[in-house]
Protein backbone atom coordinates (compact mmCIF):
# COMPACT_ATOMS: atom_id res chain seq x y z
CA UNK A 1 0.00 0.00 0.00
CA UNK A 2 1.13 3.19 -0.62
CA UNK A 3 1.64 5.66 2.25
CA UNK A 4 1.72 9.00 1.92
CA UNK A 5 2.23 11.78 4.80
CA UNK A 6 1.53 14.96 4.68
CA UNK A 7 2.81 17.81 7.05
CA UNK A 8 1.60 21.35 6.84
CA UNK A 9 4.69 24.12 7.45
CA UNK A 10 3.61 27.03 9.14
CA UNK A 11 5.74 27.43 12.00
CA UNK A 12 9.48 26.32 13.36
CA UNK A 13 7.15 23.41 15.26
CA UNK A 14 6.09 21.81 11.70
CA UNK A 15 10.16 21.48 10.75
CA UNK A 16 9.68 18.89 13.27
CA UNK A 17 6.87 17.37 12.59
CA UNK A 18 7.76 16.98 9.43
CA UNK A 19 11.18 15.09 9.74
CA UNK A 20 10.12 13.12 12.24
CA UNK A 21 7.34 11.80 9.88
CA UNK A 22 10.13 11.43 7.77
CA UNK A 23 12.22 9.71 9.97
CA UNK A 24 9.29 7.38 10.84
CA UNK A 25 8.66 6.42 7.31
CA UNK A 26 12.53 5.86 6.57
CA UNK A 27 12.69 3.45 8.87
CA UNK A 28 9.67 1.46 7.73
CA UNK A 29 10.92 1.00 4.38
CA UNK A 30 14.32 0.04 6.00
CA UNK A 31 16.62 2.74 5.56
CA UNK A 32 20.18 2.49 7.57
CA UNK A 33 21.06 5.10 10.35
CA UNK A 34 22.99 7.44 7.88
CA UNK A 35 20.26 7.20 5.11
CA UNK A 36 17.55 7.70 7.89
CA UNK A 37 19.52 11.16 9.08
CA UNK A 38 20.32 12.29 5.71
CA UNK A 39 16.42 11.80 4.87
CA UNK A 40 15.86 14.03 8.29
CA UNK A 41 18.04 16.52 6.87
CA UNK A 42 17.22 16.62 3.68
CA UNK A 43 13.66 17.09 5.07
CA UNK A 44 14.47 19.45 7.38
CA UNK A 45 16.61 21.50 4.98
CA UNK A 46 13.20 22.13 2.48
CA UNK A 47 10.80 22.14 5.52
CA UNK A 48 13.36 25.27 6.79
CA UNK A 49 13.53 26.45 3.05
CA UNK A 50 9.44 26.93 3.42
CA UNK A 51 9.37 28.48 6.51
CA UNK A 52 12.12 30.89 5.76
CA UNK A 53 10.78 32.24 2.43
CA UNK A 54 7.59 31.45 1.39
CA UNK A 55 5.80 31.35 5.48
CA UNK A 56 3.90 28.35 4.68
CA UNK A 57 3.59 25.03 2.93
CA UNK A 58 3.48 21.36 2.91
CA UNK A 59 5.87 18.63 2.96
CA UNK A 60 4.76 15.43 1.11
CA UNK A 61 6.92 12.14 2.13
CA UNK A 62 5.84 8.57 0.15
CA UNK A 63 6.83 5.51 -0.79
CA UNK A 64 8.03 4.46 -4.42
CA UNK A 65 8.71 1.65 -6.10
CA UNK A 66 9.61 1.58 -9.58
CA UNK A 67 10.47 -1.66 -11.74
CA UNK A 68 11.76 -3.07 -7.98
CA UNK A 69 13.36 -0.42 -6.36
CA UNK A 70 12.22 0.83 -3.29
CA UNK A 71 12.40 4.41 -1.90
CA UNK A 72 11.49 7.58 -0.08
CA UNK A 73 10.36 10.47 -2.03
CA UNK A 74 9.76 13.93 -0.56
CA UNK A 75 7.61 17.05 -2.21
CA UNK A 76 7.84 20.26 -0.73
CA UNK A 77 5.50 22.33 -1.98
CA UNK A 78 4.99 26.35 -1.51
CA UNK A 79 3.04 29.15 -3.04
CA UNK A 80 6.09 31.85 -1.49
CA UNK A 81 7.94 33.95 -3.80
CA UNK A 82 9.67 31.94 -5.88
CA UNK A 83 13.41 31.52 -6.67
CA UNK A 84 14.83 33.79 -9.04
CA UNK A 85 17.77 32.04 -10.44
CA UNK A 86 18.08 28.41 -10.05
CA UNK A 87 21.22 27.78 -10.94
CA UNK A 88 22.66 30.02 -8.56
CA UNK A 89 20.46 28.65 -5.74
CA UNK A 90 22.08 25.13 -6.64
CA UNK A 91 25.10 26.82 -6.17
CA UNK A 92 27.48 26.56 -2.95
CA UNK A 93 27.23 29.36 -0.64
CA UNK A 94 24.50 31.77 -2.25
CA UNK A 95 22.33 32.90 0.04
CA UNK A 96 19.43 35.58 -0.08
CA UNK A 97 18.96 34.78 4.29
CA UNK A 98 23.01 35.12 5.66
CA UNK A 99 22.81 31.42 6.20
CA UNK A 100 25.50 28.78 5.47
CA UNK A 101 23.72 28.29 1.32
CA UNK A 102 24.30 25.02 1.62
CA UNK A 103 21.19 24.14 1.95
CA UNK A 104 19.73 23.03 -1.80
CA UNK A 105 23.02 22.12 -2.95
CA UNK A 106 23.34 19.99 0.16
CA UNK A 107 19.64 18.56 -0.21
CA UNK A 108 20.70 17.51 -4.18
CA UNK A 109 24.06 15.51 -2.56
CA UNK A 110 21.98 13.91 0.25
CA UNK A 111 19.73 12.65 -1.63
CA UNK A 112 20.06 10.02 -5.02
CA UNK A 113 17.36 12.42 -7.12
CA UNK A 114 16.39 15.71 -7.22
CA UNK A 115 14.12 18.39 -9.28
CA UNK A 116 13.53 21.29 -8.47
CA UNK A 117 10.41 23.68 -10.29
CA UNK A 118 9.78 27.59 -9.44
CA UNK A 119 8.20 30.19 -10.94
CA UNK A 120 8.40 34.02 -9.95
CA UNK A 121 5.59 34.82 -7.15
CA UNK A 122 4.13 31.45 -8.05
CA UNK A 123 5.81 29.28 -5.51
CA UNK A 124 8.15 26.47 -5.57
CA UNK A 125 7.83 22.72 -6.32
CA UNK A 126 10.87 20.19 -5.37
CA UNK A 127 11.15 16.88 -5.09
CA UNK A 128 13.62 14.35 -4.04
CA UNK A 129 14.20 10.71 -4.27
CA UNK A 130 16.74 8.29 -1.70
CA UNK A 131 16.74 4.87 -3.19
CA UNK A 132 17.02 1.90 -0.48
CA UNK A 133 20.32 -0.30 -1.33
CA UNK B 1 -35.12 30.81 30.85
CA UNK B 2 -39.07 31.01 31.18
CA UNK B 3 -40.53 29.04 34.07
CA UNK B 4 -43.08 27.28 31.69
CA UNK B 5 -40.19 26.03 29.46
CA UNK B 6 -38.28 24.68 32.24
CA UNK B 7 -41.77 22.95 33.87
CA UNK B 8 -42.31 21.47 29.98
CA UNK B 9 -38.36 20.16 30.01
CA UNK B 10 -38.70 18.41 33.42
CA UNK B 11 -42.27 17.01 32.63
CA UNK B 12 -40.39 15.46 29.42
CA UNK B 13 -37.15 14.62 30.72
CA UNK B 14 -37.54 11.03 31.51
CA UNK B 15 -38.11 10.68 27.62
CA UNK B 16 -34.79 12.87 27.18
CA UNK B 17 -33.01 11.68 28.92
CA UNK B 18 -33.75 7.69 27.94
CA UNK B 19 -33.84 8.88 23.92
CA UNK B 20 -30.29 10.73 24.63
CA UNK B 21 -28.84 7.80 26.25
CA UNK B 22 -29.90 5.44 23.05
CA UNK B 23 -28.34 7.98 20.54
CA UNK B 24 -24.86 8.76 22.61
CA UNK B 25 -24.57 4.93 22.94
CA UNK B 26 -23.80 5.17 18.48
CA UNK B 27 -20.44 6.87 19.24
CA UNK B 28 -19.43 4.14 21.02
CA UNK B 29 -16.97 3.12 18.22
CA UNK B 30 -15.22 6.19 18.14
CA UNK B 31 -11.55 5.73 17.98
CA UNK B 32 -11.07 8.03 21.45
CA UNK B 33 -13.87 5.72 23.19
CA UNK B 34 -12.80 2.35 22.40
CA UNK B 35 -10.58 1.75 25.55
CA UNK B 36 -13.68 2.79 27.83
CA UNK B 37 -15.14 -0.21 29.60
CA UNK B 38 -19.16 -0.70 28.49
CA UNK B 39 -20.10 0.38 32.20
CA UNK B 40 -17.99 3.28 32.67
CA UNK B 41 -19.43 4.69 29.35
CA UNK B 42 -23.01 3.80 31.01
CA UNK B 43 -22.02 5.63 33.75
CA UNK B 44 -21.01 8.60 32.62
CA UNK B 45 -23.73 8.86 30.14
CA UNK B 46 -26.03 8.97 32.87
CA UNK B 47 -23.99 11.32 35.23
CA UNK B 48 -23.50 13.47 32.19
CA UNK B 49 -27.53 13.78 30.94
CA UNK B 50 -28.30 14.30 34.88
CA UNK B 51 -26.26 17.22 35.30
CA UNK B 52 -27.32 18.60 31.96
CA UNK B 53 -31.39 18.45 33.33
CA UNK B 54 -29.79 19.66 36.55
CA UNK B 55 -28.85 23.08 34.85
CA UNK B 56 -32.19 23.53 34.20
CA UNK B 57 -33.64 23.16 37.19
CA UNK B 58 -31.58 25.14 39.43
CA UNK B 59 -32.58 28.52 39.44
CA UNK B 60 -30.88 31.34 37.01
CA UNK B 61 -28.79 29.44 35.18
CA UNK B 62 -25.75 31.18 36.41
CA UNK B 63 -24.38 28.26 38.70
CA UNK B 64 -23.33 25.11 37.03
CA UNK B 65 -21.03 23.99 39.81
CA UNK B 66 -21.79 20.81 39.50
CA UNK B 67 -21.38 20.59 35.53
CA UNK B 68 -17.66 22.25 36.02
CA UNK B 69 -16.42 19.39 38.43
CA UNK B 70 -18.07 16.96 36.46
CA UNK B 71 -16.19 17.89 33.26
CA UNK B 72 -12.79 18.76 35.39
CA UNK B 73 -13.06 14.92 35.46
CA UNK B 74 -13.56 13.85 32.32
CA UNK B 75 -10.64 16.16 31.41
CA UNK B 76 -8.81 14.38 33.53
CA UNK B 77 -9.54 10.69 32.92
CA UNK B 78 -8.65 12.08 29.07
CA UNK B 79 -12.23 12.06 28.07
CA UNK B 80 -12.23 13.93 24.35
CA UNK B 81 -13.65 17.20 23.91
CA UNK B 82 -15.67 15.86 20.82
CA UNK B 83 -17.35 13.54 23.53
CA UNK B 84 -18.92 16.88 25.06
CA UNK B 85 -19.68 18.64 22.15
CA UNK B 86 -21.76 16.11 19.93
CA UNK B 87 -23.54 14.32 23.28
CA UNK B 88 -24.64 17.84 23.68
CA UNK B 89 -25.30 18.63 19.79
CA UNK B 90 -27.66 15.49 20.48
CA UNK B 91 -28.84 16.77 23.48
CA UNK B 92 -30.34 20.10 21.59
CA UNK B 93 -31.84 17.86 18.76
CA UNK B 94 -33.50 15.32 20.95
CA UNK B 95 -34.85 18.11 23.23
CA UNK B 96 -36.41 19.91 20.53
CA UNK B 97 -37.74 17.12 18.92
CA UNK B 98 -39.32 15.62 21.83
CA UNK B 99 -40.97 18.48 22.70
CA UNK B 100 -41.92 19.62 19.67
CA UNK B 101 -43.90 16.37 19.32
CA UNK B 102 -46.10 17.54 22.52
CA UNK B 103 -49.68 18.95 21.55
CA UNK B 104 -48.42 22.30 23.22
CA UNK B 105 -48.57 24.79 20.21
CA UNK B 106 -45.47 26.93 22.03
CA UNK B 107 -42.72 24.76 21.35
CA UNK B 108 -43.06 24.74 17.59
CA UNK B 109 -42.71 28.74 17.60
CA UNK B 110 -38.44 30.05 16.96
CA UNK B 111 -38.95 32.00 20.42
CA UNK B 112 -38.74 28.32 22.04
CA UNK B 113 -36.43 26.55 19.67
CA UNK B 114 -33.90 29.87 20.46
CA UNK B 115 -34.82 29.31 23.98
CA UNK B 116 -33.07 25.92 23.92
CA UNK B 117 -30.43 27.28 21.53
CA UNK B 118 -29.23 29.46 24.19
CA UNK B 119 -29.47 27.48 27.37
CA UNK B 120 -27.73 24.66 25.30
CA UNK B 121 -24.97 27.05 23.99
CA UNK B 122 -24.28 28.00 27.46
CA UNK B 123 -23.15 25.30 28.50
CA UNK B 124 -21.12 24.44 25.04
CA UNK B 125 -19.37 27.43 25.63
CA UNK B 126 -18.81 26.65 29.61
CA UNK B 127 -17.22 23.30 28.48
CA UNK B 128 -15.37 24.07 25.47
CA UNK B 129 -13.26 26.89 27.67
CA UNK B 130 -12.98 24.97 30.40
CA UNK B 131 -10.79 21.95 27.60
CA UNK B 132 -8.84 24.62 25.83
CA UNK B 133 -8.12 26.18 28.99
CA UNK B 134 -6.43 23.01 30.35
CA UNK B 135 -4.96 22.64 27.35
CA UNK B 136 -3.46 25.81 26.88
CA UNK B 137 -1.93 25.45 30.69
CA UNK B 138 -0.27 22.18 29.74
CA UNK B 139 1.13 23.76 26.67
CA UNK B 140 2.64 26.69 28.78
CA UNK B 141 3.87 24.24 31.04
CA UNK B 142 5.43 22.50 28.66
CA UNK B 143 6.61 25.33 26.84
CA UNK B 144 8.33 26.76 30.63
CA UNK B 145 9.79 23.03 31.29
CA UNK B 146 11.40 23.07 27.93
CA UNK B 147 13.03 26.36 28.53
CA UNK B 148 14.35 25.09 31.61
CA UNK B 149 16.50 22.52 30.14
CA UNK B 150 17.41 25.09 27.51
CA UNK B 151 21.54 25.50 27.52
CA UNK B 152 22.80 25.33 30.37
CA UNK B 153 27.07 25.81 30.59
CA UNK B 154 28.66 24.00 32.86
CA UNK B 155 31.62 24.48 34.67
CA UNK B 156 33.75 21.39 35.07
CA UNK B 157 37.22 22.06 35.88
CA UNK B 158 38.68 25.52 35.73
CA UNK B 159 38.40 27.67 32.81
CA UNK B 160 36.76 24.39 31.01
CA UNK B 161 33.41 24.76 30.77
CA UNK B 162 31.04 22.48 28.90
CA UNK B 163 27.50 23.33 27.02
CA UNK B 164 25.26 20.13 26.73
CA UNK B 165 22.47 20.26 23.91
CA UNK B 166 19.54 18.25 23.80
CA UNK B 167 16.89 18.01 21.18
CA UNK B 168 15.53 19.77 18.63
CA UNK B 169 17.14 23.40 17.84
CA UNK B 170 15.53 26.78 17.12
CA UNK B 171 15.71 30.27 16.56
CA UNK B 172 14.18 31.00 20.01
CA UNK B 173 17.02 28.13 21.62
CA UNK B 174 19.96 29.43 19.14
CA UNK B 175 19.83 33.11 21.01
CA UNK B 176 19.23 31.37 23.87
CA UNK B 177 22.46 29.19 23.45
CA UNK B 178 24.35 32.28 22.15
CA UNK B 179 23.50 33.89 25.57
CA UNK B 180 23.85 31.75 27.95
CA UNK B 181 27.55 30.84 25.88
CA UNK B 182 28.87 33.89 26.18
CA UNK B 183 27.66 34.77 29.84
CA UNK B 184 28.76 31.39 31.10
CA UNK B 185 32.73 32.05 29.53
CA UNK B 186 32.61 35.72 31.14
CA UNK B 187 31.18 34.50 34.23
CA UNK B 188 33.07 31.30 34.91
CA UNK B 189 36.24 32.76 33.07
CA UNK B 190 36.38 29.80 30.89
CA UNK B 191 39.30 29.72 28.56
CA UNK B 192 37.79 26.29 26.83
CA UNK B 193 34.39 25.67 26.04
CA UNK B 194 32.96 22.37 24.90
CA UNK B 195 29.77 22.01 22.93
CA UNK B 196 28.43 18.54 22.57
CA UNK B 197 25.61 17.41 20.41
CA UNK B 198 25.48 13.94 20.94
CA UNK B 199 21.82 14.76 21.80
CA UNK B 200 20.84 16.80 18.56
CA UNK B 201 18.75 14.71 16.44
CA UNK B 202 19.00 16.35 13.07
CA UNK B 203 22.49 18.89 12.56
CA UNK B 204 21.00 20.88 9.27
CA UNK B 205 22.96 23.85 7.66
CA UNK B 206 20.67 26.00 9.97
CA UNK B 207 21.78 24.12 13.29
CA UNK B 208 25.69 24.31 12.04
CA UNK B 209 25.14 27.47 11.34
CA UNK B 210 24.08 28.51 14.88
CA UNK B 211 26.87 26.48 16.21
CA UNK B 212 29.73 28.21 13.60
CA UNK B 213 28.00 31.64 15.04
CA UNK B 214 28.33 30.81 18.38
CA UNK B 215 31.78 29.52 18.12
CA UNK B 216 33.00 32.69 16.43
CA UNK B 217 31.29 34.67 19.18
CA UNK B 218 33.08 32.50 21.69
CA UNK B 219 36.50 33.26 19.63
CA UNK B 220 35.96 36.95 20.17
CA UNK B 221 35.61 36.99 23.58
CA UNK B 222 38.91 35.22 23.82
CA UNK B 223 37.93 31.52 24.59
CA UNK B 224 38.22 28.43 22.55
CA UNK B 225 35.40 26.31 21.20
CA UNK B 226 35.56 22.61 20.50
CA UNK B 227 32.97 20.62 19.28
CA UNK B 228 32.26 17.64 20.86
CA UNK B 229 29.77 14.31 20.52
CA UNK B 230 29.19 13.94 17.06
CA UNK B 231 27.90 11.00 16.12
CA UNK B 232 28.97 8.74 12.37
CA UNK B 233 25.60 9.60 10.92
CA UNK B 234 25.79 13.09 11.34
CA UNK B 235 29.46 13.19 11.09
CA UNK B 236 28.10 11.91 7.04
CA UNK B 237 25.66 14.23 7.00
CA UNK B 238 27.60 17.25 7.19
CA UNK B 239 30.27 16.03 4.95
CA UNK B 240 27.32 15.95 2.26
CA UNK B 241 25.50 19.33 2.78
CA UNK B 242 29.12 20.92 2.31
CA UNK B 243 29.27 22.78 5.71
CA UNK B 244 33.04 23.75 6.14
CA UNK B 245 33.82 22.93 9.80
CA UNK B 246 37.58 23.51 8.71
CA UNK B 247 38.07 26.58 11.06
CA UNK B 248 37.15 24.78 14.24
CA UNK B 249 38.31 21.93 16.64
CA UNK B 250 35.62 19.06 16.78
CA UNK B 251 36.38 15.62 18.91
CA UNK B 252 33.79 12.31 18.17
CA UNK B 253 33.59 12.19 22.64
CA UNK B 254 33.02 14.78 25.45
CA UNK B 255 35.90 12.53 27.29
CA UNK B 256 38.56 13.18 24.25
CA UNK B 257 37.07 16.87 24.40
CA UNK B 258 38.29 17.41 28.02
CA UNK B 259 41.59 15.13 27.53
CA UNK B 260 42.22 18.15 24.99
CA UNK B 261 40.89 20.97 26.83
CA UNK B 262 43.01 19.83 29.41
CA UNK B 263 45.98 19.93 27.03
CA UNK B 264 45.07 23.21 26.11
CA UNK B 265 45.22 24.46 29.40
CA UNK B 266 48.50 22.99 30.55
CA UNK B 267 46.96 20.41 32.32
CA UNK B 268 46.33 16.64 32.30
CA UNK B 269 44.62 13.77 34.00
CA UNK B 270 46.73 11.14 35.86
CA UNK B 271 46.51 7.84 37.87
CA UNK B 272 47.63 8.11 41.23
CA UNK B 273 50.32 5.43 42.26
CA UNK B 274 49.66 3.75 45.73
Amino acid sequence: MQVQTHVDIHSEWGIVAARQAGRKLAREIGFGSVDQARITTAISELARNIYLYANKGQIQIEEVTVSGKRGIKIIAVDEGPGIKDLRRVMEDGFTTSGGLGAGLPGVKRLMDEFDIDSEMNAGTSISAIKWLR
Amino acid sequence: MKPFIRDIILEHKIEIMEEWQKEINKFRTDDSLQNITDTMYENTNREFVNKLILTVQTEGGGDHDELIQFAERLIQLGWPLNYITRGLQEFRKITIETLSETSDNYCKSIEFFQEIEDWIDGIVNLLVNQYSGSWENTVFLQKMALKELSAPLIPVFDNISVMPLIGTIDTERAKLIMENLLDGVIEHRSQVVLIDITGVPVVDTMVAHHIIQASEAVRLVGAKCILVGIRPEIAQTIVNLGIDLGKFPTKSTLKKGIESALELTKRQIVEIEQ
